[in-house]
């Protein structure tokens, strides 16, 4: 176990950017429904969410996503998003890869929590876009797992008319 | 609806486990080892698979959503994934009334909020602000 998994390389890269501006394809009603049973089963989910009817007699005036809907799922505006198969090492896994440098040795990769500032609601046409990732920081802490390397991301991501939708800021975990 | 300072509001309980996980999975494309196999789970230091924590943050606007209703707003949520969300366990939302004030056509609420499984340990502690209608506020 080392004393610390944060090289002088990887402080270097608080602060920078990485990652590409990419867009969803436009959304779909479905997929709004889809993630919407998928959140509330084995309820029936809101009516917001599925109902075109009810939903043009609310203030959103027809069907909206739900807040933390991912239009980013599966298929974006460059083509099929093919997911990591997670198998071996994650070792290229954070964001150090993206600038050339070397990562820590960890094995392990945790979704350590979020922090979500919301904009314009997403609705079935819309298309969003992410902005780059900017690195915020590095932090570290010992737990029972051993000893855990936090990096802190924020992305914001807009709609076609280039409104906020949310600023996300991440918290992964390696160890 | 009445808002109050230590308010609890009404919770959003889910059972924990692979008929969550998966429906999750399909739409958030998130299929990842730890989620669906408990040698994976157990290979990470924990007892077995364990349920996603952007199903959690699903589960957080979900209980605020049920509170604020249709024409509310969920203006900020941040939590933290403490504790493994494991199979067979009821996953409960929670939030309570830390804050509120009068802004023009809103009121702006703060909470606390969090998961806990029924046994009361908090596996995704965290905060919420929500604005409501003020035509839908009692004072």
């Amino acid at each position: 176990m080392p004393k610390s998994w944060i090289s002088d390389d990887m402080r270097a890269l608080v602060g920078r950017t990485f990652g590409s501006r990419r867009s969803s394809a436009p959304i779909s009603l479905s997929d709004v429904r889809k993630w919407a049973i998928a959140i509330y089963y084995p309820e029936v989910p809101p009516r917001l969410f599925w109902d075109e009817e009810y939903a043009a007699t609310t203030s959103h005036g027809g069907v909206v996503a739900p807040e933390e809907f991912n239009p980013f799922a599966w298929f974006t505006a460059e083509g099929p998003v093919m997911a990591p198969t997670w198998e071996g090492p994650i070792r290229d896994s954070g964001p150090e890869s993206a600038f050339g440098v070397k990562g820590p040795d960890t094995t392990f990769i945790l979704n350590g929590g979020m922090e979500v500032s919301y904009g314009v609601r997403m609705k079935p046409g819309d298309v969003i876009t992410s902005s780059e990732t900017t690195l915020l920081d590095y932090q570290e802490r010992q737990s029972r797992l051993g000893l855990m390397l936090i990096t802190r991301s924020e992305t914001t991501w807009t709609n076609q008319n280039d409104q906020m939708v949310k600023v996300t800021r991440g918290i992964g975990i390696r160890y | 609806m009445q808002i109050e300072i230590g308010q609890e509001i009404p919770t959003f309980e889910r059972m924990a486990g692979f008929h969550a996980w998966n429906r999750f999975a399909a739409v958030n494309d998130e299929f990842v080892p730890i989620h669906m196999d408990d040698d994976a789970g157990r290979r990470a230091g924990n007892p077995g698979a364990f349920g996603m924590g952007s199903l959690q943050f699903s589960y957080l606007h979900a209980v605020l959503r049920q509170w604020i209703g249709d024409d509310g707003r969920i203006m900020e949520v941040a939590c933290q994934f403490r504790a493994p969300n494991l199979r067979g366990l009821t996953t409960i939302a929670r939030g309570k009334v830390v804050g509120f004030r009068d802004e023009g056509n809103e009121i702006i609420v703060d909470l606390q909020v969090w998961t806990e499984t029924e046994e009361g340990t908090v596996m995704a502690p965290g905060s919420a602000t929500v604005s409501v209608p003020k035509s839908a506020y009692v004072p």
